[in-house]
């Protein structure tokens, strides 16, 4: 297949895949108990009242002008109203889109630097007790409840050695908003206090995101590392002489980040799934911390909006990684 | 075994459609347990599992408390000889907490899994069996399916459906569906082209009786592979939906909720949240170890290495 007509059977994917999440998304809105016009109108409303809203919302045509008004709004960036916040959904989402952007970053560098050397130490050293230390790591990685390792992390270097704050993104005032990342923010302002204090709130929420990253970065090259080692270019590489870590950095390793690269794009779902919790138990203002807010205030305007935010950056994503992925290996781009 | 099994033109009848074949397919258990033998983390895996399980089944028998038992003048205790694990807001037993929540958690993760596994194997087997414009369309759905952030999609639905264990656990099966209907349907493109499986068709068996006594059986491999690492990923989801307040409610003893209570007492009572996640940690390990050592039992890529 050639590479254009992957993209073009990717963005045809693409347009299936919004569609159907707004078709969820649409369907889940109406599987939830009770009347959404009676909870706008409140408690004291009168009938008429809770028909005129019923109106307003389009809630009295049928189902498929419903779904197409829904549509519509969601194209026009039009999330609905979030009845906690009472503020567009959109505008919240995106006021705390970059504090999870944030943190999502500066986990997967943590997990990324670290993953990456420990994956290769592993498959060199296989089944040695090295190894046996690294997947231990890695699986317990993958095993751990990422809210309840936040707790642990919080209790240890908050509550008893006092080191770095447990809760929030910043003391006193944010610097001022370019990107809306603060580290990022006050390094281009050159506002120091407000980067230390950034970065000094961002470790413990990105170590707790970043360990259960950790795990899937390590075995991912661990196991691409291990396949490229039995390769013939290697074999002859080695029989031609040359060093060992020249094969492994030159030969191994290059090619072994290739399917890496796939494999540690896709786990941004989990990295999304774990920014949930991570930002629940360090309040971290983000849209996992909002969503979960939202579920305790039965907000679903908000929460319906997060889904579909939320799958589409997943979903656009996972195709820019496969692109880059494409443009990566030569076998796939020679053939396009 | 009957007399005409032994003789030699049925032998070679047999052998036409590749019965021998079909049966090789299946899983030699007596292999598998020797391989597992030479993996120490596999075997550690398996024993964790073994415990886990004897935990939920003996737990009235183990656990030195009701779980349910208030004990006021013992409220937030720390881990001593009474109470191993400390006691909680109310005086309950952490210790016996945990024990009976996995009885909970685990089963969780276990339906999870069925549900995942029994519906996605079969429309997968189906699918790829019939092939055609049938099977073009259910995987076009499927790619759709997988392409959702499945975490995403079992909070929006959980919250849709009510904060409830049941409603949590149907969330995470749904979501997982597609990946077994991926799978099996893999293995079924590949087993419909066998002579023992077209012999089949051709003498008249049913989708049925295909997918059944052919497709499943040998197809079983990864999927038993895949389900074993579920597990553990379903105990993990099913304990964070429980954890934002979608899963298992007050007073179920379910580990994600425990840790969700024990949140608040954190800084001063560090070993209420701290044991209920470590038993989920392990829960998970084990299954992650077990499932882990089976892939590379079964995975002929690895096999040699």
């Amino acid at each position: 297949m050639s590479f254009a007509n992957v993209i073009r059977r990717r963005l045809i994917l693409l347009v299936f895949v919004v569609f159907g999440v707004s078709l969820v998304t649409f369907a889940m809105s109406h599987m939830i108990p009770g009347d959404p016009a009676r909870m706008m109108a409140g408690e004291r409303a009168t009938n008429e009242m809770v028909a005129h809203i019923r109106q307003l919302l389009g809630l009295d045509r049928s189902l498929p002008l419903q779904y197409i008004g829904y549509v519509r709004d969601l194209l026009h960036g039009n999330f609905g109203i979030s009845i906690r916040t009472q503020r567009p959904v959109l505008n919240d989402l995106l006021l705390f889109f970059p504090a999870t952007i944030e943190l999502a970053i500066a986990a997967l560098l943590f997990a990324i630097l670290l993953g990456i050397p420990l994956g290769i130490v592993s498959a060199i050293a296989k089944d040695r007790a090295i190894d046996q230390v690294t997947r231990t790591i890695s699986v317990t990685g993958i095993s751990t409840p990422a809210f309840w390792l936040g707790l642990l992390l919080i209790y240890l270097f908050y509550g008893r050695l006092g080191i770095f704050p447990g809760s929030g993104r910043i003391d006193g005032a944010p610097p001022l908003r370019i990107t809306g990342l603060y580290t990022l923010d006050a390094l281009v302002t050159g506002d120091w206090p407000a980067l230390r204090s950034a970065l000094s709130h961002l470790v413990l929420p990105a170590l707790t995101l970043g360990f259960v990253h950790l795990g899937i970065v390590t075995r991912q090259v661990r196991s691409a590392m291990l396949e490229v080692l039995q390769e013939d270019y290697v074999r002859t590489a080695k029989a031609g002489g040359l060093s060992r870590p020249r094969i492994i950095l030159d030969h191994a390793l290059r090619n072994a980040l290739i399917p890496s690269v796939t494999m540690i794009g896709l786990a941004f779902g989990d990295l999304l799934y774990g920014a949930v919790l991570t930002e629940t138990v360090f309040a971290w203002p983000g849209m996992g911390n909002y969503v979960v807010q939202s579920i305790s205030a039965l907000d679903f305007p908000a929460i319906m909006g997060f889904t579909v935010m939320a799958s589409t950056a997943y979903v656009l994503v996972n195709l820019m990684v496969d692109l880059t992925y494409m443009f990566l290996d030569p076998q796939i781009r020679g053939v396009g | 075994m009957t007399a005409i099994d032994k003789s030699p033109l049925a032998a070679s009848q047999v052998d036409l459609v590749g019965i021998s074949e079909a049966r090789a397919g299946a899983i030699d258990w007596r292999y598998v347990w020797y391989q597992l033998r030479q993996s120490p983390l596999a075997l550690l895996g398996l024993a964790i599992i073994a415990i886990v399980l004897v935990v939920m089944a003996g737990a009235p028998l183990i656990a030195p408390y009701d779980p349910n038992r208030l004990d006021l003048l013992h409220r937030l205790a720390p881990p001593s000889l009474e109470h191993w694990f400390g006691t909680d807001e109310v005086g309950r037993d952490l210790l016996s907490r945990v024990l009976y929540g996995a009885r909970v958690s685990v089963t969780v993760g276990f339906a999870v899994v069925g549900i995942s596994m029994g519906v996605g194997t079969l429309v997968g087997a189906f699918s790829g069996l019939a092939g055609g414009r049938t099977d073009t369309v259910i995987m076009r759905i499927m790619d759709v399916l997988l392409s959702f952030p499945s975490f995403v999609m079992a909070i929006a639905l959980a919250a849709a459906l009510g904060p409830d264990l049941i409603n949590a656990m149907l969330a995470i099966a749904i979501v997982r569906i597609p990946f077994y209907v991926r799978l099996t349907r893999g293995q079924a493109l590949s087993l419909r082209e066998r002579p023992y499986v077209k012999a089949a068709v051709t003498f008249g068996a049913r989708p049925l009786t295909i997918v059944r006594l052919h497709i499943i059986p040998n197809a079983l491999a990864p999927i038993i592979v895949q389900s074993t690492l579920d597990i553990g990923s379903a105990i993990l989801t099913a304990s964070a939906l429980s954890f934002i307040g979608l899963g298992a409610q007050q007073p179920t003893a379910e580990w994600g909720a425990m840790v969700s209570n024990g949140r608040d007492f954190l800084l001063d009572q560090w070993w209420y949240p701290t044991f209920p996640g470590f038993a989920i940690l392990v829960t998970a390990v084990g299954f992650n170890l077990f499932g882990d050592g089976l892939r590379d039992i079964f995975d002929p890529r690895l096999r040699g290495k």
